[in-house]
């Protein structure tokens, strides 16, 4: 009967151990904080009907960032982690972590940053960005957009859970290769979690990319040819088009993955027949493309800002779309390099080598014209540009250690081991990492309305680029000496510890890069009159984002422009602005909760599927098919504001702007400016008693 | 009046919106199908010294499971027909009629699984049944869907009669159809005949 009702949950399942007490009580503390606040402003309401039920890509976009910068904390954390254990277990001493929970913590890492982190950030640009940049007021599916959000966090919640249920998260790596995440070798609940959080996440992606490649292929403003488009977009069009191609092959192994573990199918098993060399196969099909998905975006996002910051037009705009199409097709015949030493043979192992050297070809013509962009540009080295110009440095060197893999021979040396992490850690933080946050310095005037601060974010930039070469050079040594990835212990006759203890340093440099970044958000917000954007084009931009005020009203554009030339606004600003606005009636869709209610069942139904509780499964999918039939049926998704309100609310914000006091001359403040100022507001509240009055 | 000619050009532009994201949906839909289908080619073998799946075929019974769904898809097909020409009696006749073929195809597909498990063929006992009872069940877990989608759309028709939100719908649900039908000639191909090639 017990188990009928809870599957394999019991009270074993409770946290017990350091790291799961602390997870979990961290979490419940964080969670209490949050609810006091909301009580006490009185925000419930608020929070539910204007940001977790909204349809807005802007506001959704926002949430996207705010959860994926914070993820970005928890899987730092586990680098740190990482990186302590490494520096400390060597010959007699073997760290502060077991063997175990090692392993879960690197997993958690991967899967983390990669899923919750580099998505949650590129899709958040997507959103916010795209529909602004090619003229639209909204997706072509506003519900498929918050459901897929929704099954993000899902996701989110999934990948932590096992801290207050479980106590184990998966052992295995972050592809959790077969036949190790087989119920034979893997019998917790590690590897279930591990496959509904991606599961659940790679849903709600796939979603996204249909939903983006309508909206792309079908919502540009009049005039707004393909060959017109922004950069960023096109990045984004090609990354979607491969996120619709690639990750119904997640799902899908996902899925028999699953079928394997919960009812003792022998798809990947090693015994009864099956072949655990599909898995492999299958997985990297999707593992490979997936950073290139990331990476795309990133590559949009410096083509704007390169342009922009050098006052240029894109050189050779028309080979860099080449180059991004290039990228996408060539990224889907590159998976087997992951595992050349499988054994598949000499000539398939030529032919997957000579494809991944190729696709350097693309991603050249992409860096060089990048470089040709500033060839006699003037360029302003605000800290977006700084961001590209680490970018290049990094990445260009982490795409020449990727051709040295790309090598079969030198792979069956360098495979797995640390030199491969270094390759890949530098294309994802060089490329990915420093292309979001290019990207958010450079829009973040047109999101929150005020510039970031230039000076706190040239020192994080600073930290982030020294503290990263400091980190991962000694990889790639350590990695050419022999030392194999995912090590807890070593002995200490390699002498590989002072490398390793290097690294460590260097983890904790970038540590301070992202701590002034969040000190760079709180100065901004603090001097946020000083660094106000009234114009709405801060930068002197060339795209249609810059078109409109910043923050945008919640229907992007009033008056949708009409776009003739590729760099769309610079052009209109040449021929005197923007015409003046005639009005029409605009159609917007509604605000639903339904994707919170759908990705909640689909949640449930995740979690009872992970402790095999069936009756709960059950529930949880025809609480789905239900959610989703309620709101299908639905007729009634959009509202109209008429002609004269959307005149009102114009004119209401341009008299707020006029207003507005042009921006005081002051400098952005430094880190000792910040420092006083907090103290001083710090003691000012304990002297005053002030927290009374809130 | 202008208003109303701007309300149906945004309806149309919707309607064409939908469609097109639909085909990319049914696109990323068959690329599942497509591991499906390849794993089933690498594992059909791995029998595991269990019986092959030629021997527990019956060719019959899935040649009418072929022409059960073709014939839907025929009917379906007929459905639209009448939805173009606004008859409600006609579309809940014609869907109602693929319904129920949609459903006498999912009893035949069951009394095979039926079979085999009876026979002590369960999917536990080999890769190659493993993958048979995957392809084929996710098929059948498409057409039950299907079937769910087509019962309430029919329902919400024969309450609120053919409106354009409706009819939206039953133009996606017959592509969804027909696409079924598609992997299901596959499915007849690669997993029935060519077992006995």
């Amino acid at each position: 009967m017990k188990e009928i009702l809870l599957g394999k949950l019991n009270g074993h399942a409770l946290p017990h151990e350091w790291f799961t007490i602390g997870g979990t009580v961290a979490f419940v503390l964080l969670a209490l904080f949050a609810v006091i606040v909301l009580t006490w402003t009185k925000r419930w309401t608020w929070l539910w009907k204007e940001w977790l039920t909204s349809v807005d890509p802007k506001k959704i976009g926002i949430m996207y960032f705010l959860v994926a910068g914070f993820m970005l904390l928890r899987g730092g954390l586990d680098a740190i982690m990482i990186w302590l254990q490494q520096a400390l277990s060597s010959g007699a001493s073997h760290g502060y972590l077991s063997a175990d929970h090692f392993q879960q913590i690197f997993t958690a890492h991967g899967n983390i940053m990669v899923f919750f982190v580099a998505m949650g950030f590129v899709f958040g640009l997507i959103n916010y960005i795209v529909p602004l940049q090619i003229g639209a007021r909204d997706l072509a599916s506003p519900f498929l957009n918050t459901l897929g959000f929704w099954l993000y966090i899902g996701g989110v919640i999934m990948v932590n859970m096992f801290f207050a249920l479980g106590g184990e998260y998966a052992a295995t790596g972050w592809l959790a290769i077969a036949p190790l995440s087989e119920t034979q070798f893997s019998p917790g609940v590690g590897v279930d979690y591990w496959i509904w959080s991606l599961q659940i996440s790679g849903i709600g992606t796939t979603l996204g990319g249909i939903n983006f490649v309508m909206t792309i292929l079908k919502m540009r403003a009049k005039g707004m040819t393909l060959w017109k488009m922004p950069m960023f977009t096109w990045g984004s069009l090609c990354s979607m088009l491969m996120v619709i191609t690639v990750f119904p092959l997640l799902t899908a192994t996902l899925f028999l993955l699953f079928l394997d573990r919960y009812f003792g199918m022998h798809f990947f098993t090693t015994g009864s027949g099956g072949n655990a060399m599909m898995y492999t196969n299958l997985i990297w099909m999707w593992g490979h493309p997936e950073v290139y998905i990331l990476v795309l975006p990133a590559f949009g996002v410096f083509s704007e800002v390169v342009s922009a910051f050098s006052r240029k037009r894109l050189a050779s705009y028309k080979s860099q779309v080449a180059g991004l199409i290039g990228v996408t097709v060539f990224a889907l015949s590159v998976w087997l390099h992951h595992f050349f030493t499988m054994g598949a043979g000499a000539d398939v192992n030529a032919f997957f080598g000579v494809m991944t050297m190729v696709i350097a070809i693309p991603t050249s013509v992409l860096v060089f014209g990048w470089i040709a962009t500033m060839y006699k540009g003037r360029i302003r080295f605000t800290t977006p540009m700084l961001w590209f110009l680490g970018f290049i440095a990094t990445f260009s060197l982490g795409g020449l250690a990727g051709v040295m893999l790309a090598v079969p021979p030198a792979d069956f040396q360098l495979h797995n081991s640390l030199f491969l992490v270094a390759h890949f850690h530098t294309m994802v933080i060089g490329g990915v990492l420093f292309g979001i946050f290019c990207g958010i310095n450079y829009w973040f005037p047109k999101i929150a309305g005020f510039r970031l601060n230039e000076r706190i974010g040239r020192y994080s930039f600073w930290f982030w680029i020294v503290g990263f070469f400091v980190a991962f050079v000694p990889l790639y040594v350590l990695g050419l000496m022999g030392a194999t990835r995912r090590l807890d212990h070593y002995d200490a006759s390699t002498g590989w510890q002072p490398l390793f203890i290097m690294s460590f340093i260097g983890g904790l440099i970038i540590m301070v890069g992202v701590a002034l970044q969040v000190v760079q958000i709180i100065a901004s917000v603090i001097q946020k009159r000083q660094l106000r954007d009234t114009t709405g084009d801060p930068w002197d931009g060339r795209t249609l984002e810059w078109a409109t005020a910043s923050p945008p009203p919640f229907y992007n554009f009033a008056v949708i422009p009409e776009v003739t030339t590729r760099d769309a606004y610079f052009e209109i600003k040449q021929n005197g602005g923007l015409p003046k606005p005639k009005y029409e009636d605009i159609r917007m869709p509604r605000n639903t909760a339904a994707g919170i209610y759908v990705a909640a069942f689909a949640f449930i139904a995740s979690f009872a599927f992970v402790w095999h509780i069936n009756w709960l499964a059950i529930a949880g999918i025809v609480g789905v098919i239900l959610c989703l039939i309620i709101r299908t049926f639905n007729e009634d998704t959009e509202y109209t504001i008429t002609a004269a309100e959307v005149e009102k609310l114009e004119e209401r914000r341009q008299k707020k702007h006029a207003a507005a006091k042009p921006p005081e001359d002051a400098e952005d403040m430094g880190l000792w400016e910040f420092i006083k100022i907090v103290v001083t507001w710090a003691l000012d509240v304990i002297r005053n008693k002030r927290w009374r009055t809130w | 009046m202008v208003k109303e000619h701007e309300t149906e050009n945004h309806e149309a532009q919707a309607d064409d919106r939908v469609a097109f994201g639909f085909w990319v949906y049914l696109m990323t839909d068959l690329l599942m199908f497509a591991v499906l289908f390849a794993t089933f080619a690498v594992l059909r073998g791995n029998t595991f010294g269990g019986p092959a799946l030629r021997e527990l075929f019956s060719l019959p019974l899935a040649l009418t499971e072929t022409l059960i769904l073709l014939t839907s898809s025929f009917t379906a097909g007929l459905g639209m027909l009448a939805v173009r020409r606004g008859s409600k009696n006609q579309v809940l006749t014609w869907f109602g009629i693929t319904f129920l073929l949609g459903l006498a195809f999912l009893g035949f597909e069951l009394k095979e699984f039926a079979e085999f498990i009876h026979e002590g063929h369960t999917w536990q006992s080999s890769a190659s049944l493993s993958s048979f009872f995957t392809l084929v069940g996710t098929h059948g877990l498409h057409i039950t869907s299907g079937l769910l989608w087509m019962g309430t759309t029919l329902v919400f028709i024969w309450k609120r009669g053919l409106n354009s939100h409706l009819v939206r719908k039953l133009t996606l649900l017959s592509l969804f159809w027909h696409f079924l039908d598609i992997v299901w000639i596959f499915i007849f191909t690669v997993v029935y005949l060519m077992a006995y090639v």
